[in-house]
């Protein structure tokens, strides 16, 4: 398939593929990192993460129609503010989310999937209800449409850049949080031995509350983001769910370097083999080989040794 | 179909309708009570109907919930205010429509169910439903085992001709073959690259243009990828577009799929008011979502556009945003939608019978002058004539009206040569 | 009370008491179309029932049933889709005698794998034995290496999504995304009219009940006890000498085989079969259903389909809008409320109750203690 084209063209298609497989891994990590630290950390399957990163993207929509009708002359740096809003209220949906639904089933792993999936059928039907049916078109900033010219065949696509940006300056601040901080220290004394935790005087409802917020935060800014390149609809969080576990899965759950190298390595299969077969197939083919190697290697890429 | 097989029932009140109807050529939107007096429940309603001396009961079947509520909403609400303008200008035969709403929940068993108890249970004249291929696709058995009728609005992929379902929107060689000649002459275009949703209307749709790009156009396909329904990644198959440089892309992508393939192609470096682009599954709603400043310059190759400078059109608009909302668009398929119910009306009125039988017999010729597209009539293959038009988007999210068929394009669910 | 046997007095009266309601009440009551709705209803209840060994008394919580649940459904709808597709039915077709959406899709000859199910004894054994493996492959290779709870419970789930794309992309081979549609008769007997549905609804309440029988002759064989020690504690079983991964590919084996007859039944009733079925939703769906009737509850899995179903078309047809909320409430309720659903709450308050009127003492049942299956993530 390659004889019909110039050394040229295929140099340029590559630096250019590789870079769509770049933008589908800041996605991947953005998607991942939320629920990496929620189920990760927590052992919470929350099916409603999907729904999360929907009301940030929600949350952007309503910002950019605000700052469109009220104050168009700061219209350009609105994006900023709305991701920060959106944070907070995905944010504060999932503390109240913990507090009402979560904290009665850390004992049961399997029952937190059931449960928040009923939360994700409610959310579905309350964006229904408030947003319509149909899916709404987030205006972006001029700055951020079209893309910078490097060769005539090389296009670098300025929200991709945007997007590569914010997914490394979340996973930066994400490691912080949890590697340096104290808070992120409590957190992971949770994580290892939840009694002796509290028997050292962490208050471990409080650490478990502000992990999920941060957990379902982080979903929400990633939806601010997807606003740039995908559809904001009611449904559209459920297409993310399934990928979002498995990037999760495949990294081994307890580890955020996994999850990163395991969207790196899932997002670069994908985008290369999308070059050579349809789009469909190429996904088969991931999702197989991901499963795969799940089977031989259930603990995933990167494992944590944990003692049960 | 049986055509000649109810001649034998003309009443002597049903050739009076039909002078009636010779005589008020112009069917306009709202005619005045035309049929004032109301002819006899026994003698319009033979088959156990819902029909009473006041009152006829239709079903409307689409997705209220689910994946397609997004796409269906906008058919519910064309279907309900047809309904509303017919009871305003004197209802069918003199009786009211009263409908039944029910939600197929983009389920397509679901679809079928509910089909099923709108014709068994509760007897409708007529239903105005189903959006996806699939779901009609379940529906088509129940409704010719129960013969029931079916106006179904969306433009689809063909092969397939009923007696029990009236087909409003358009079917693939309607819609596309005169999309690509338009392309192939105004932009000397030679190479296309095929882009759908992994499903069977984009597949047939591309076969179909293929077949005519490779043996009619005498041009080249250099590219045809398909991409699971809701995929939101795109920059893979953007950068075979940019390796193979075509002179048109052709797309058939649909529902979300659609915003992140724009939206990606624009922040590509492609330029769709220099790089030709054509859809058929883009329509004004989509446009919504999309946004208009990341598709504007594409064109779009179907019957109907929002914009269209006609008196029915120009009637239609207004009345539509004021029953549903000043931001609410028009697409193809709502317009469609809204031709079932007034179609049924005329063919009710020109059979003078509700019974299906002789709907379906009476539906070749029916004519509807309108229509906000124009003009329409029914083949006998049940789909409707009508043109083909190409639109060029524009930032505010409407087309701009390109080029339209002189005449009216005829329906060939089975074209041959093309399959 | 002897666990060996079969049904305890009180399950054998719940048995009668549901085969009463299914085989007088129910088509004395209903029309032939609601009828047939409940029969379409009850073909999740083969699924349900499936779940109750697996989840309930297993702990391995499955979200992949309606890949099992398709199988089974395919394989019966390609044997009705060729006897509807005979050379007469399709003479319109480019290549007459072959499925219409095969002749959409530019294939001129059956493909191989299709040829099989021209042979009603192959496509029955098909129903069985294909999801049959396909459950064992993914059995052994997930239980053998101790992959357990969640991740298996996200695996399942991305093997239904797998197995959604390819049939929606295959469609030359599946009929694609609108499924295959109107299937017409079994060995020339017109499946579609209304008397052959009450006979299909009869024969189908048969098999549930004969599936019934199975499930209650594994919870009272010595494996259902195996199956519950495991799930509480999977180590000190696996110190005692059991092959625990063994038992589970048996559990996951025949849910997938139940939910396989159920889709079977299910083509057969509706008529037709897609990949709606397949995916990740109606399988999650499918779970409530059992969490509903109560996870433990063999009788309950019946009870709860019946019930979310109903619920669901009449809530459906009324509220549209508020369906959903009342659905993702029942989740939230049973999971948070009532983790044994109704067989928890019948026998929480009510057969307490009528135990005492009629003086005989309430059985001591598995739900009354909070054990419900936890299924800790592999080390």
């Amino acid at each position: 398939m390659f004889g019909d084209y110039s050394i040229g063209d295929l140099g340029s298609i590559f630096v250019m593929q590789g870079f769509a497989g770049l933008i589908l891994f800041s996605v991947y990590v953005l998607m991942a990192l939320g629920l990496a630290i929620i189920f990760g950390q927590m052992g919470v399957i929350n099916m409603a993460h999907g729904e999360f990163m929907i009301l940030g993207a929600y949350v952007t929509w309503m910002t950019s129609n605000f700052f469109q009708s009220y104050l168009p002359s700061l219209f350009s740096g609105y994006f900023f503010l709305a991701m920060i809003l959106a944070f907070l209220a995905s944010g504060a949906l999932g503390m109240l989310v913990e507090w009402v639904l979560i904290r009665h089933l850390y004992k049961r792993p399997l029952d937190t999937l059931l449960a928040t999936w009923g939360l994700s059928l409610m959310l579905q039907q309350a964006y229904r209800s408030i947003f319509g049916a149909r899916e709404v078109g987030v205006e972006l900033p001029q700055w951020m449409l079209g893309s910078l010219h490097v060769t005539d065949s090389i296009e670098v696509p300025i929200n991709g850049v945007f997007v590569m940006g914010l997914t490394v300056l979340i996973t930066i601040g994400v490691a912080y949080i949890m590697f340096r901080s104290r808070w992120g220290r409590q957190v992971r004394a949770v994580v290892q031995n939840r009694i002796m935790a509290g028997a050292v005087g962490i208050n471990t409802a409080k650490v478990d509350r502000y992990t999920f917020a941060l957990g379902c935060g982080i979903a929400g800014v990633a939806g601010s983001a997807f606003t740039m390149i995908g559809s904001t609809g009611p449904t559209s969080g459920q297409l993310y769910i399934v990928d979002t576990f498995l990037v999760v899965v495949f990294g081994g759950a307890a580890s955020l370097l996994g999850t990163i190298a395991s969207a790196f390595s899932i997002s670069q299969t994908q985008s290369t083999l999308e070059f050579f077969m349809s789009g469909s197939m190429a996904k088969v083919l991931t999702l197989l080989a991901v499963v795969g190697i799940l089977m031989l290697r259930p603990q995933g890429l990167f494992a944590l040794k944990v003692r049960k | 179909m049986s055509d000649e097989a109810n001649k034998g029932l003309l009443s002597p009140l049903r050739r009076k309708l039909l002078m009636g109807m010779a005589a008020v050529p112009a069917v306009t939107m709202l005619p005045r009570a035309s049929f004032a007096q109301a002819p006899a429940t026994s003698a319009v309603n033979t088959t156990g109907l819902a029909v009473t001396d006041t009152e006829v009961t239709v079903g409307i079947l689409h997705s209220a919930t689910g994946t397609m509520a997004i796409s269906e909403t906008g058919s519910i609400e064309a279907e309900k205010l047809a309904i509303e303008q017919i009871n305003a200008a004197g209802g069918v035969l003199g009786r009211k429509i009263k409908f039944i709403q029910e939600d197929g929940a983009s389920d397509w068993p679901t679809f079928a169910e509910k089909a099923k108890k709108l014709l068994v249970n509760d007897k409708v004249a007529a239903i105005m439903g189903c959006w996806t291929s699939a779901s009609r696709k379940a529906v088509l058995p129940v409704m010719e085992q129960y013969n029931g009728m079916l106006y179904y609005p969306t433009f689809y992929e063909g092969l397939e001709q009923s007696k029990n379902v009236i087909y409003t929107g358009q079917e693939a060689t309607q819609q596309i073959l005169a999309g690509l000649n338009w392309i192939a002459k105004e932009k000397g275009a030679k190479s296309f690259f095929f882009i759908g949703s992994d499903y069977i209307w984009p597949r047939t749709s591309n076969k179909i243009a293929r077949k005519h790009v490779e043996n009619v156009l005498k041009g080249k396909v250099v590219g045809e990828e398909y991409y699971a329904l809701g995929s939101t990644q795109f920059n893979s198959v953007i950068n075979k577009i940019k390796l193979t440089k075509p002179d048109v892309i052709f797309t058939d992508v649909v529902g979300g799929s659609n915003v992140a393939f724009y939206k990606q192609l624009k922040a590509a470096g492609i330029d769709l008011s220099k790089q030709p682009l054509l859809t058929i599954s883009v329509t004004e709603d989509e446009i919504d979502g999309i946004g208009g400043e990341n598709i504007a310059g594409a064109y779009a190759c179907m019957k109907y556009f929002q914009s269209l400078d006609n008196p029915n059109n120009k009637a239609f608009v207004p009345a539509f945003k004021k029953a549903w909302g000043e931001k609410t668009v028009i697409g193809d398929v709502t317009q469609a939608a809204y031709l079932g119910p007034w179609l049924w009306k005329l063919t009710v009125e020109k059979a003078g019978s509700f019974d299906v039988d002789k709907i379906a017999a009476a539906s070749p010729g029916v004519e509807f002058k309108g229509a906000p597209e124009g003009y329409v009539r029914i083949h006998e293959n049940h789909h409707l004539w009508s043109k083909t038009r190409v639109g060029r988007a524009k930032l505010d999210g409407q087309f701009e009206l390109i080029y339209e068929t002189a005449d009216l394009v005829e329906p060939d669910p089975f074209p041959k040569g093309y399959q | 009370m002897n666990d060996s046997r079969f049904a305890t007095r009180s399950e054998l009266i719940g048995i009668l008491v549901l085969a009463v309601f299914l085989v007088v009440i129910l088509p004395l009551c209903l029309d032939v179309f609601r009828l047939n709705l409940v029969a379409k209803y009850l073909t999740y209840a083969f699924v349900a029932l499936g779940l109750v060994i697996c989840w309930g008394y297993g702990g391995i919580l499955s979200l992949g049933q309606g890949v099992f649940f398709g199988l089974g459904g395919y394989c019966m709808a390609m044997f009705l889709k060729l006897e509807a597709s005979s050379v007469e039915n399709t003479k319109i077709q480019s290549t007459p005698g072959i499925p219409d959406f095969m002749d959409w899709n530019q294939i001129t000859a059956l493909p191989f794998f299709w040829k099989p199910f021209h042979s009603l004894t192959f496509t029955i054994l098909a129903v069985i034995l294909v999801p049959g493996i396909f459950a064992l492959i993914i059995g052994a290779a997930m239980f053998k290496r101790r992959v357990g709870g969640t991740y298996f419970a996200i695996i399942t789930q991305a093997v239904a999504a797998i197995l959604t794309i390819l049939i929606v992309g295959q469609q030359g081979y599946t009929g694609g995304i609108n499924g295959m549609t109107d299937l017409r008769t079994l060995k020339g007997w017109d499946i579609r009219p209304d008397h052959a549905k009450v006979v299909l609804y009869f024969f189908e309440v048969g098999l549930l009940f004969a599936c019934i029988c199975i499930a209650q002759l594994v919870r009272h064989s010595k494996l259902g006890r195996i199956l519950v020690a495991m799930r509480d504690q999977e180590d000190r079983v696996r110190f005692s000498g059991y092959s625990v991964a063994n038992f589970k590919i048996f559990a996951f084996c025949i849910a997938a085989i139940f939910a396989a007859i159920g889709g079977a039944m299910f083509a057969l009733n509706v008529g037709f079969m897609s990949p709606s079925f397949v995916g990740i939703v109606p399988s999650i769906e499918m779970v409530i259903y059992t969490a509903v009737g109560g996870r433990l509850s063999i009788l309950g899995a019946v009870y709860g389909t019946l019930l979310v179903n109903f619920a669901k078309t009449s809530l459906s047809e009324s509220f549209p809008e508020l369906w959903l909320f009342g659905l993702g409430g029942l989740f939230i309720a049973v999971v948070l409320a009532f983790p044994n659903g109704l067989a928890g709450i019948w026998g929480d308050y009510v057969q307490p109750r009528i135990g005492k009127l009629m003086g005989t003492r309430k059985p001591k049942a598995g739900w009354t203690d909070n054990s419900v299956a936890d299924g800790a993530p592999a080390e």
